[in-house]
């Protein structure tokens, strides 16, 4: 029993991540209606990023605190999410409004790879660090109710706490300011929100830029975690099928289907896993998924696909 | 049942309007104005363009040919920004609300361009951005009154009746405290008492704010009540225009009438 729990406790802090990453892709979906494959390339552009300039600033600036050069890093990183999803809705966006779905689809491919390519070339492809001081050492709770208690890793926890509080910050700027009130009429009906003079190009840098702000900071859990690598891109598209586990126009369905997912993947890993052998994490997310989508083609909160007009 | 509205200038003037989908053509080199402080109506049989026309005033579709001339300002190619900043508010004829937004919120967006406070005022819900903010939400409120929908305020309005919901599309519109309030059939599907509870709303908002009104409506009996002039439109063509006596009493309309036997 205290073995499930610590299971399934350490699903949740895992899948809090993947809700994250994957609020960032509804909120481009609802407001552009763009399936945005160049996610997982983001996540790993602004953990580069985040990486590479903590190592630089001390050098740029002669001081050496850590924590000084982390902020100038998370500072610099942000403002680099902000100019890439400016250059996106101004060179990709802007051009393609009203095409087809598969287009735009094309389209994100093809800014994954360029993220990636320019990622790389900008600030090399090595395997980086960032280290942001995460505690790594675990601990072990609820001593008096099981024997032994259970293991808790620090780090995962602080990560959980931080994605929660980003959702968290999100979804009170979605429901109680104008800016948030126009992002969720635009994503109800364009044409409409386009009537009463809601710029739709300033919605897309916007919701580019939150989705941008949500891969810097998955991208710094998993690169601190796992180290920064090109892998951290695939790693990222483990959001996928939570989107469509959770459906891809819902923000609720976005949590809930990250949390299943991460639940899902640790516990089919540790009490399938040796049954059918290892690896089962990477696939079982995606099985979920599918099986999911013949029940309930538009996901556990999604509403039916509109047209766009 | 009206005040002392004074009908004044051209506010709106279209000129040679023409509009083509393909081999379709929706609209053949209209031309007609619009004064302000006054009720016009566009009718016409089904397929006839009026809804294009308003598509077209609205900056939806881009005519291939004609000019439109709005406050003294020339627009060839008018865009849904562009009409929404100059103060041109609409309706739609299949109700386009944010449907799963309350009330309260779908009347609020129309505010959007009023608002100035900046993003980061916003987020942090500093004092500017919120003041601006409960500004905005008493001016929503006397909408709300006026159109006496308190008691749905809070309702998604996916979930209200098909005649409310035209109500607050009216109230989302009138939130930009527009010049002018295109209106596409509002009243389109309902019963004769919510007919009459749309008509003295469009009348009061003509009258108490002199907000001019270009409408849309099949209602023949509604049409000639609350109209000052009518133009009425035939397979894209113009082939009237008028006050309601001279167009009823239009052959040519007549014609087209009972040729699409309505
Ligand atoms: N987006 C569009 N694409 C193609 N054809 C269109 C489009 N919009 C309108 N049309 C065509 O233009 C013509 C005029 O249509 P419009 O909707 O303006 O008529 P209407 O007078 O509003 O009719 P109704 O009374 O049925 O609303 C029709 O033949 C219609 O099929
Ligand atoms: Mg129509």
């Amino acid at each position: 029993m205290a073995f499930f729990l610590e299971t399934l406790i350490g699903g949740l802090m895992a899948g809090m991540l993947y809700s994250l990453v994957a609020i960032g892709f509804v909120l481009i979906f609802k407001a552009s209606g763009v399936f945005n494959f160049a996610q997982g390339a983001m996540v790993l552009f602004a953990a580069l990023a985040m990486a590479r300039f903590s190592e630089w600033v001390p050098g740029w600036t002669g001081v050496s605190s850590p924590l000084f050069a982390n902020s100038v890093a998370f500072v610099l990183a942000g403002i680099m999410m902000f100019v890439v999803a400016w250059l996106i809705e101004r060179l990709v966006l802007r051009h393609l409004v009203n095409q087809e779905g598969a287009t735009l689809l094309m389209a994100t491919l093809g800014i994954a790879y360029l993220l990636e390519g320019i990622g790389q070339g900008i600030f090399g492809n090595d395997i980086y660090k960032i280290d942001v001081g995460m505690p790594k050492e675990p601990v072990f709770v609820l001593q008096n109710v099981f024997e032994g208690g259970i293991l808790i890793n620090k780090e995962d926890f602080i990560a959980a706490l931080i994605a929660a509080l980003l959702v968290g910050a999100l979804t009170l700027f979605f429901q109680k300011t104008a800016t948030g009130r126009a992002l969720r009429a635009v994503a109800d009906d364009h044409q409409a929100a386009q009537s009463i003079g809601i710029p739709l190009n300033r919605i897309w840098v916007i919701v580019w830029c939150v989705a941008g702000v949500t891969a810097l900071v998955a991208g710094i859990i998993w690169g601190s975690k796992l180290g920064v690598q090109f892998s951290l891109a695939t790693v990222a598209m483990r959001a996928l099928p939570v989107v469509i586990l959770g459906g891809l126009t819902s923000v609720p369905g976005a949590i809930v289907g990250g949390l299943i997912i991460g639940v899902g993947e640790k516990l089919s890993e540790v009490f399938l896993g040796p049954y059918v052998g290892g690896g089962i994490e990477i696939w079982f997310a995606y099985m979920l998924a599918l099986v999911f989508l013949m029940f309930r083609p538009q996901g556990l909160f999604g509403e039916k696909i509109i047209d766009r007009v | 049942m009206m005040g002392e509205r004074v009908i004044g200038d051209v506010i709106l003037d279209l000129r040679n309007i023409s509009l083509a989908f393909g081999g379709v053509k929706a609209l053949t080199e209209i031309s007609f104005d619009v004064r302000e402080h006054e009720i016009r109506a566009i009718i016409g049989p089904n397929g006839a363009g009026k809804s294009s026309m308003l598509n077209v005033i609205s900056g939806v579709y881009r005519p291939q040919q004609g000019e439109i001339v709005f406050h003294g300002e020339h627009f060839a190619r008018m865009n849904s920004y562009k009409a929404a900043k100059a103060g041109i508010a609409r309706t739609f004829q299949n109700i386009a609300l944010f449907k799963g937004m309350s009330v309260l919120d779908n009347i609020m967006t129309g505010r959007t361009l009023m608002m100035k406070a900046n993003l980061l005022q916003q987020a942090f819900w500093w004092g500017p951005a919120r003041r601006e903010e409960l500004a905005h939400r008493a001016k929503v409120e006397e909408i709300i009154d006026f159109l006496e929908i308190q008691h749905i305020r809070k309702t998604p309005v996916g979930r209200l009746p098909y005649g409310l919901q035209k109500r607050v599309d009216l109230g989302r519109a009138l939130a930009m405290e527009p010049r002018i309030l295109l209106l596409d059939e509002p009243m389109a599907g309902m019963n004769v008492e919510e007919k009459q509870d749309m008509s003295r709303f469009i009348l009061d908002v003509n009258d108490q704010m002199g907000t001019t009104i270009v409408l849309i409506e099949h209602d023949m009996g509604v049409v000639m009540d609350i109209s000052d002039r009518v133009v009425v439109l035939d397979y894209g063509k113009k082939i009237g225009d008028g006050s309601p006596d001279a167009v009823r009493a239009n052959p040519e309309v007549i014609q087209a009438y009972l040729g699409a036997s309505h």
